[in-house]
């Protein structure tokens, strides 16, 4: 008989509250991917639970399986990014790490390459010299490691290598068009300029977030580089990714502070 | 499957399934109360009743603090002993009433009715954020205590609220984080414990 209990590392994507003082909570595995169990009493002060299942918790847990969710019985903090958590970009930047990697996460099978992705990124989110690049390069790699990396150095259809210039990425194709192959495709395409398209092959071809260096790179160039993915993302897991939006206003309020924001 | 015939007369039934869907309240507790109230004297389900209605009619929103009241401005507000230099900035009209039980802070409060939750889609604009600047530009105060709730949600609106508040020039606080009064150290988690370490003062 398999054990009614199991024991895990996980990274607290995610909260829904349950009920009067429960909360459902979606933690991201590397053996099981993706849980969702239940905490109980967590919202209440006297809870020995809930100070160690906050959002971007690294955790250490004890869960037991249930008929429909699990249930939490005990939780550890490994690491609470302090660094992260009293800076508004850099933890609006982590909520959006967790909900990218909650929307990937398969529910049930080995996920330990998304797993070490996302822990390493969170990781580093604290002391990163350019905190926005290394979120598009999140969202570069969890495409990789999830299987829908974007072809973006062949064109996708004839597989002839692109030439430096303007391009179209197909959306449904998942790779960029080369000039002959503009009319070909499934449909969905979005024009990536020369420069964008060098800052996306950099995030492709940089395999870890320490070699990405600090690049000066023009505010129309990242809005253009973010809108490219956050389109390609969202065609991926059809859906939005909410907080991105609160991420981008409050990278905005603080770019008057803080020089790293400043765009 | 076929559903089970019920014997219970149809106003029951409607009283049974309206209590469950109160907080806290299960199946089993509702039908509990259902039948304590059908043995109640009349006139008191009447006042019951009439107090449920009650809530309803009279109960309303302060335009100031946004706290739940009768009259508004809300008595809070209106009263000329309350300190009037500082703001107590809470996430629910729950946070006031056990901010008020403490007896220990006799400012004014602002209530934001819930955190920011970028997951969730709640951001700045679904809360009271904004007439919370206009209020500080109106009558200025010394001091803004973040009173949100201490995990990331709660961190990331105080942030964010002291952002927009930064150029006003008024000095914001946070509640301190530490160990329940009573409780046992080695019982605390351990983030609590490291914050009440970090937050230690000079004794």
């Amino acid at each position: 008989m398999r054990s009614r209990t199991y024991r895990s590392r996980g990274i607290v994507l995610r909260q829904y509250p349950l009920g009067e003082a429960d909360r459902i909570v979606s933690i991201l595995t590397p053996e099981m991917g993706k849980v969702r169990a239940v905490a109980k009493g967590v919202r209440r002060p006297r809870t020995r639970l809930g100070g160690n299942l906050d959002l971007t918790s690294v955790i250490d847990f004890a869960a037991s399986f249930g008929r429909n969710l699990d249930v939490i019985t005990e939780a550890r903090t490994l690491g609470q990014n302090i660094e992260v958590r009293s800076d508004l970009p850099r933890l609006s930047l982590a909520l959006y790490v967790c909900e990218l990697a909650d929307s990937f996460a398969p529910e049930g099978s080995r996920s330990r390459e998304l797993f070490r992705l996302t822990l390493s990124v969170l990781d580093t989110l604290g002391p990163a010299p350019d905190p926005w690049l290394l979120t598009r390069w999140f969202e570069t790699r969890i495409l990789d490691v999830s299987g829908f990396r974007p072809q973006i150095e062949d064109c996708v259809e004839c597989a002839e290598a692109l030439k430096p210039g303007d391009h179209l990425l197909d959306l449904g194709a998942g790779g960029a068009l080369c000039p002959n192959c503009r009319s070909l495709g499934v449909g969905g395409k979005i024009f990536v300029s020369e420069s964008a398209m060098r800052v996306l092959r950099h995030l492709q071809r940089t395999s870890r977030s320490d070699e990405l260096g600090t690049p000066t790179l023009r505010d129309s160039l990242r809005d253009e580089v973010e809108g490219i993915l956050s389109r390609y993302i969202r065609f991926v897991v059809e859906r939005d990714i909410k907080s991105a939006d609160f991420t981008r206003r409050a990278v905005r309020l603080e770019g008057d502070a803080n020089p790293q924001f400043r765009r | 499957m076929t559903t089970p015939v019920s014997y219970s007369p149809a106003p029951i039934v409607k009283l049974v399934e309206e209590f469950s869907k109160l907080p806290g309240i299960g199946p089993k507790t509702a039908q509990r109360l259902t039948f304590y109230l059908v043995r109640m004297p009349e006139e008191r389900a009447r006042d019951l009743a009439e107090a449920i209605v009650g809530v309803k009619e009279r109960v309303s929103i302060c335009s100031r603090c946004f706290n739940i009241t009768e009259a508004d401005p809300c008595d809070i507000c209106s009263d000329p002993r309350r300190d009037q230099s500082r703001v107590c900035v809470v996430e629910e009209a729950l946070d006031v009433l056990a901010l008020e039980r403490t007896h220990s802070y006799r400012g004014l409060y602002h209530v934001l009715h819930g955190a920011i939750s970028p997951m969730n889609g709640v951001g700045p604009d679904d809360l009271r954020i904004r007439p919370l600047l206009s209020r500080l530009r109106e009558n200025p105060v010394e001091e803004i205590i973040l009173a949100t709730n201490p995990n990331v949600e709660g961190d990331a609106t105080a942030m964010y609220i002291h952002g927009l508040i930064a150029p006003l020039g008024i000095s914001v606080t946070r509640p301190a984080r530490g160990l329940p009064v009573g409780g046992d150290l080695e019982y605390a988690d351990e983030s609590t414990l490291g914050r009440a370490i970090e937050g230690r003062q000079d004794f």
